[in-house]
């Protein structure tokens, strides 16, 4: 036997099989778990880093040879009679692999840091079942090419998610979250599928590169178009459909929040991905009614628009907020709009240098936003197991008996301020850069709230990790190894990203950005 | 084997269009600046400390109370900008008031101003 060829079937199945071994895994979980907890919670690592090998395997050779990877379910050829797109498939480019690299480096930490961070909790074999649910549900969403496939997998991720929020059942905030989050959820998924709907009515056609071939822009075509994006916004969190996320991310396990953090990414990649590709072709080609003004331009504009709400609002709430875990949920909310902000700051300048640059630092914000919110997200449930307290009003003197939780806060503090030398800085100097290109006050604004978000980390370092030792902390200790291990995972991460920001760029975030802009290559991948 | 390309790369400037960022220097000057301090810093008096009386903690004439209570917690800390800026903040706690049905109403707001852009436009 070969082992090269093996690889090669591994490589060619990969797409299915980073769907198939979380969701196979989820179902035999409970199975395990009668055999006993720690071996429960080592077959969930074992799920979860082998899906993640997958994952690795995947975007290597994507991101290596600027390739596209189609899987078809049920066949060989995603066509019928050389016209007629009714198999289910999945189609892996550059940006299909780079957000599969996030969420497979937030799940590894995610379940890394459950061992400890769950022992104390009953109920385990589910919540287990359910957090490999919502990673399957996320790479569903990340890698399927078909239009209600992706609908199937926002549910799987909603319904997942909903329950794990809603985890500490006996607390009322938790529950309350959980039925905010699946409501929300529920409501923009069904105007996706109602859009989805849409388009099945005129193309005949469910598959997204078919219908990126033949979208004409019609009248439905518009309102179609509407409904995804404002159903996809508001799982991505931009104001002011974002109230869901702070409520949600500060209710959750932390082990939670961080995973919570890839599904809403996943929700960014989804617009991302109707907007330049399934509609990519009208966008990036049509004027509006009134004449000769780009119609890029126009949702650019609108784009930019909604980013420097966001990052007002959530900066602004962040600065007040006094629940640790709701802060982070606000700061979150800020840094999507800085990545929104590149996009479409991006699309207004399109074709020049300061556009692309735009775009590549709003791509390589995306991975650090998840690292750098993941990272806190992590200290912030730290402080909670140590503490049993979220509220920075509570808390104080941590950095006392919390040595090296203190100093992975101090990384994240620094990395989502974008300070320097660490990764967040090089994103956000890219943004910076380029949106002044388009309009000072952009970037005025930009850095203004990067300010405020250094000023409420550091009242968040202030207020808990500062000052003398309280007495009803006096018995606090370092948080168990499996929690050090995940947050220094994630830490590496963010100080590789700082210090090589060329190699990530060059790696990842170039191929990504390709794929982004060409569509044509994405519906290469199924029309010949 | 680490190849010298690899190394290279290492070492590499990010350019941003209209700038240049390279952490490696950054780090390098960073540390320069360090030494030089810590070097400065050992040229002090080592009985240069503040005593008894001076040494005191000021509190506009108010006792000082234990060290415990003396910690600013998460809300007081940024009390005169969030006062300063109050008029904002009562809107955005409007915004963020905990119910799901005006979460659903932003969201068909938002809609609402989708469908007119791209219909008028």
């Amino acid at each position: 036997m070969n082992i090269a060829i093996d690889m090669d079937w591994l490589l060619t199945h990969s797409p299915a099989l980073i769907v198939a071994i979380p969701l196979l895994g989820a179902f035999i979980t409970p199975l395990i778990s009668k055999i006993g907890d720690s071996v429960r919670n080592a077959w969930a690592i074992f799920i979860v880093l082998l899906t993640s090998f997958f994952v690795f395997l995947l975007a290597n050779d994507i991101l290596t040879n600027g390739s596209v990877r189609t899987y078809v379910f049920g066949g060989n050829t995603a066509l019928i009679n050389n016209s007629f797109a009714v198999r289910i498939l999945f189609e892996v480019d550059g940006m299909n692999a780079f957000i599969a690299i996030i969420a497979a480096v937030l799940a590894i930490a995610g379940i890394i840091y459950s061992w400890s961070f769950m022992k104390e909790h009953t109920g385990l074999d589910k919540y287990y079942t359910l957090v490999l649910l919502m990673i399957a549900g996320m790479f569903g969403m990340i890698l399927t090419g078909d239009m209600f496939n992706f609908f199937v997998f926002i549910e799987i991720t909603s319904i997942a998610s909903c329950a794990l929020i809603a985890f500490y059942t006996n607390k009322g905030k938790a529950v309350d979250a959980g039925f905010k989050y699946i409501v929300i959820s529920s409501v923009g998924a069904l105007f996706i599928l109602l859009a989805i709907g849409i388009l099945y009515s005129q193309y005949n056609a469910l598959n997204m590169a078919v219908l990126a071939g033949n979208i004409q822009y019609t009248f439905l075509d518009k309102i179609a178009f509407g409904l995804l994006i404002g159903g996809l916004a508001m799982k991505a969190g931009i104001v002011p459909m974002h109230m869901w996320l702070p409520d949600a991310y500060g209710r959750a396990p932390s082990s939670v929040s961080i995973i919570l953090v890839g599904t809403t990414l996943a929700g960014l990649y989804g617009a991302l991905r109707m907007t330049f590709t399934v509609y990519g072709n009208s966008l990036l080609t049509a004027t509006t009614n009134k004449g000769d003004i780009p119609l890029y331009s126009i949702i650019g504009a609108i784009i930019v628009s909604l980013a420097i709400v966001t990052i007002l609002i959530g900066v602004l709430m962040a600065l007040k907020e006094s629940d640790f875990k709701r802060m982070i949920g606000f700061a979150a909310v800020g840094e999507i709009g800085y990545m929104i902000l590149a996009v479409g700051a991006a699309l207004l300048a399109l074709g020049t240098t300061y556009g692309d640059k735009a775009l590549t630092g709003g791509i390589f914000h995306i991975i650090n936003d998840a690292l750098d919110v993941g990272l806190l997200f992590l200290v912030a449930g730290a402080v909670y197991y140590v503490t049993k307290e979220t509220s920075l009003n509570k808390l104080g003197g941590l950095a006392r008996h919390m040595k090296y939780t203190t100093v992975f806060f101090v990384i994240g503090l620094f990395a989502v301020s974008g300070m320097p030398p660490l990764n967040g800085f090089a994103s956000k100097l890219l943004i910076y850069q380029s949106t002044y290109q388009v309009n000072p006050i952009l970037a005025i604004v930009a850095i203004l709230c990067s300010i405020l978000l250094l000023a409420a980390f550091v009242k968040v370092f202030h207020s808990a990790f500062l000052g003398p030792k309280i007495s009803k902390f006096e018995g606090a200790r370092e948080v168990p190894k499996s929690m050090l291990i995940a947050m220094g995972f994630i830490a590496c991460f963010i100080i590789f990203f700082g210090l090589f920001p060329n190699i990530v760029i060059n790696s990842i975030i170039e191929p990504a950005k390709d794929a982004i802009l060409n569509y044509t290559s994405y519906i290469g991948g199924i029309i010949p | 084997m680490i190849s010298p390309e690899f190394l290279y790369s290492l070492l590499e400037t990010l350019r941003t269009g209209s700038g240049v960022w390279n952490p490696i220097s950054w780090i390098i000057v960073f540390v320069v600046a360090f030494l030089v301090v810590y070097i400065v810093r050992g040229f002090g008096k080592e009985d240069s400390q503040v005593k008894g009386e001076k040494a005191k903690v000021f509190l506009s004439g108010n006792p000082e109370l234990e060290k415990e209570k003396m910690h600013v917690g998460g809300s007081n800390l940024y009390w005169g900008f969030t006062d300063m800026l109050s008029w904002v903040y009562r809107g955005l706690d409007k915004m963020h008031n905990g119910n799901v049905s005006d979460y659903i109403f932003w969201f068909v707001i938002v809609l609402g101003i989708f469908f007119i852009l791209l219909g008028v436009l």
